[in-house]
């Protein structure tokens, strides 16, 4: 195939937003323009004016500083949940393809199970018995990830483990861990790490929608679902307090959307 | 076939049982003791003993896993704390507003995307297959619950066209429903067609480039004709796949819509019971959720077989 600028451009334009999230999230540490939380009767449900860029709250709080410390949650939640998924995801997959029999089939059959639950059912069923937090929206994310890395892994397992190399190393003595974790295992990296990329701004909507539900992050943390969770009520009021975290929220998605197609271009030229 | 049927099916069941004893595990086992936490702090001992025996709490988990389920197979999910009532009922009152909202947004879904992915596909590479595809990498990267925001704020805040949200029911006939569900179906829907389209348009994309494409095209077939009976063809097997995997989750994305438009179906339902710590209720709408996605897998796993005939001989 000849030279792809088209994919290319997306690769470019896909990171730069995501650097530029990364940059606002950490900004966000250190300045806001205005106290995210500092309450101010007076200034409720303005548009956006000088003072207030992006205008602001029910209790006249500044959304451009609220919509900046979100980044800071959203990124988090992504991260925690893509790694439990993965992590979780892949240890099962290996230890599936490479014991098989019926380990193998029963692992299957408990991802298949899994797969019944979408992120929002499993918030809905540990809501119902813990409290309702950031620990649960990052654990019902994860879980929802499980099958995709436990079949990408047991995939691997299964195409390398008769392949010279692997048989070699274990001729050689090699006992499994090692066989596992220094030869297949990196072999099957390469999907693996599009399969995370591209969790990533799965999980970061799932989180906005389990914040919107009242299932993940509580206030008064700042999350851009719960933002939108609030700014229902005042649609009438001030539209524009639903424009903007829900506008952060889709722009943060392009971006990681972008780039991980972009990374699946550059590190599987099969698939392009 | 038979072979593949009777395996996929053993499968199927297993998958099933799976699915209740992780839904039993996370409402009974987890918690400790389920009758402390339905009844928070302020019962006496005595009510919370008379809560565990009413429940079965007090026999050994098998035991309880084992009757559960048996009442489950026979349909009884049990008894809503809050509203007294079997929670089988509670789930089949609130069918009429998750599944028509579910399928239309399926229905939304298919004929969105197949078109754009195939006008796409048949347009590689020109500027109306650009247009597509950025129109679907925003599509998915546009949370369903925000665009049903903003179609309120659009059609019944500024235009006034339509109520913000509630249900009319199917009592006056068909229209009121189906106007009630319309702008979360296309929330709902707008999201999934776009994760489609993008699926339909690189399964066309590799077909056409096969062989057999080639030579229909070589015999004099007109590019229509190549395209429905050689291309879709083909490319429906992986299509199907991916759009039987999103019906689950249009049904998850469909507990989010009706919170956003006020519709009183499985999610909220399942929403509320939560806040009032009606246990079984959460228990049996997450089961039934559950396992009806299971179950369009594994019908997406039997029509996979039914379209790819490589499969069943396998």
């Amino acid at each position: 195939m000849t030279s792809r600028p088209w994919r290319h451009a997306t690769f470019v334009l896909g990171g730069a937003i995501t650097a530029a999230l990364l940059a606002t999230a950490g900004l966000s540490l250190v300045y806001t323009p205005a106290d995210p939380l500092a309450m101010s009767i007076g200034a409720r449900l303005q548009g956006p004016s000088g003072v207030h860029p992006f205008g602001t709250d029910q209790f006249g709080r500044d959304i451009l500083s609220r919509v900046m410390t979100g980044a800071v949650t959203s990124i988090a939640v992504g991260v925690i949940a893509v790694g439990i998924g993965a992590v979780a995801g892949v240890l099962l997959g290996l230890a599936s393809g490479w014991l098989g029999g019926w380990l193998d089939e029963a692992a299957m059959r408990l991802v298949d199970a899994v797969q019944g639950f979408p992120a929002i059912l499993s918030a809905l069923l540990f809501t119902a018995v813990f409290s309702p937090g950031i620990v649960v929206s990052m654990v019902a994310i994860g879980i929802a990830f499980v099958p995709a890395f436990a079949r990408l892994a047991r995939g691997g397992v299964l195409e390398l483990r008769a392949r010279e190399f692997v048989v070699a190393a274990r001729a050689l003595g090699a006992r499994d861990r090692r066989l596992l974790f220094r030869h297949v295992l990196p072999n099957t990296l390469a999907p693996l790490i599009v399969q995370a990329t591209t969790s990533f701004p799965v999980a970061i909507l799932a989180e906005a929608a389990l914040a919107y539900l009242g299932l993940g992050t509580q206030p008064p943390n700042p999350s851009w679902g719960l933002m939108l969770r609030e700014a229902q009520n005042f649609l009438g009021m001030n539209p524009w307090f639903a424009v903007f975290p829900g506008g952060a929220i889709a722009l943060t998605v392009l971006g990681l959307n972008l780039l991980g197609d972009g990374l699946r271009d550059l590190l599987d030229p099969k698939a392009a | 076939m038979r072979r593949y049927l009777a395996r996929r099916g053993a499968a199927f069941v297993v998958t099933l049982f799976l699915v209740s004893v992780l839904v039993f595990v996370v409402i009974r086992v987890l918690p400790g003791d389920p009758a402390l936490l339905i009844m928070g702090t302020e019962g006496s001992p005595e009510a919370a003993d008379r809560l565990r025996q009413a429940m079965g709490l007090d026999r050994p988990l098998a035991l309880q896993y084992g009757r559960w389920l048996g009442d489950a197979l026979r349909g009884d999910l049990g008894r809503s704390i809050q509203y007294d009532v079997p929670v089988a009922g509670l789930i089949v009152s609130r069918l009429p507003v998750t599944l028509p909202l579910t399928l239309m947004a399926a229905a939304l879904m298919v004929l969105a995307a197949l078109p754009v992915g195939l006008y796409a596909a048949t347009h590689h590479r020109r500027a109306g297959d650009y247009v597509g595809m950025v129109v679907s990498q925003l599509g998915v990267s546009v949370p369903q619950f925000w665009s049903g925001l903003l179609l309120i704020l659009l059609f019944s805040v500024h235009l006034g066209w339509v109520r913000a949200g509630g249900f009319e029911g199917w009592g006056d006939g068909v229209w009121p429903g189906v106007r009630s569900l319309l702008l979360p179906a296309v929330a709902l829907g707008f999201f999934q067609a776009a994760v489609l389209a993008r699926a339909t348009r690189s399964a066309v994309l590799d077909v056409l480039r096969e062989d057999y494409v080639r030579t229909a095209r070589a015999k004099g077939l007109t590019g229509g004709r190549v395209l429905v009976k050689h291309a879709l063809a083909n490319a429906l097997i992986p299509v199907v796949t991916v759009a039987g995997l999103q019906l689950g989750q249009l049904l998850a994305g469909s507990i989010v819509l009706e919170s956003v438009f006020a519709l009183p179906g499985l999610g909220r339902l399942a929403l509320g019971a939560i806040a009032a710590r009606d246990l079984p209720v959460v228990q049996g709408v997450t089961l039934f959720v559950a396992a009806t996605i299971v179950l369009v897998n594994f019908l997406v796993d039997l029509a996979y077989a039914y379209l790819d005939p490589r499969i069943r001989y396998d």
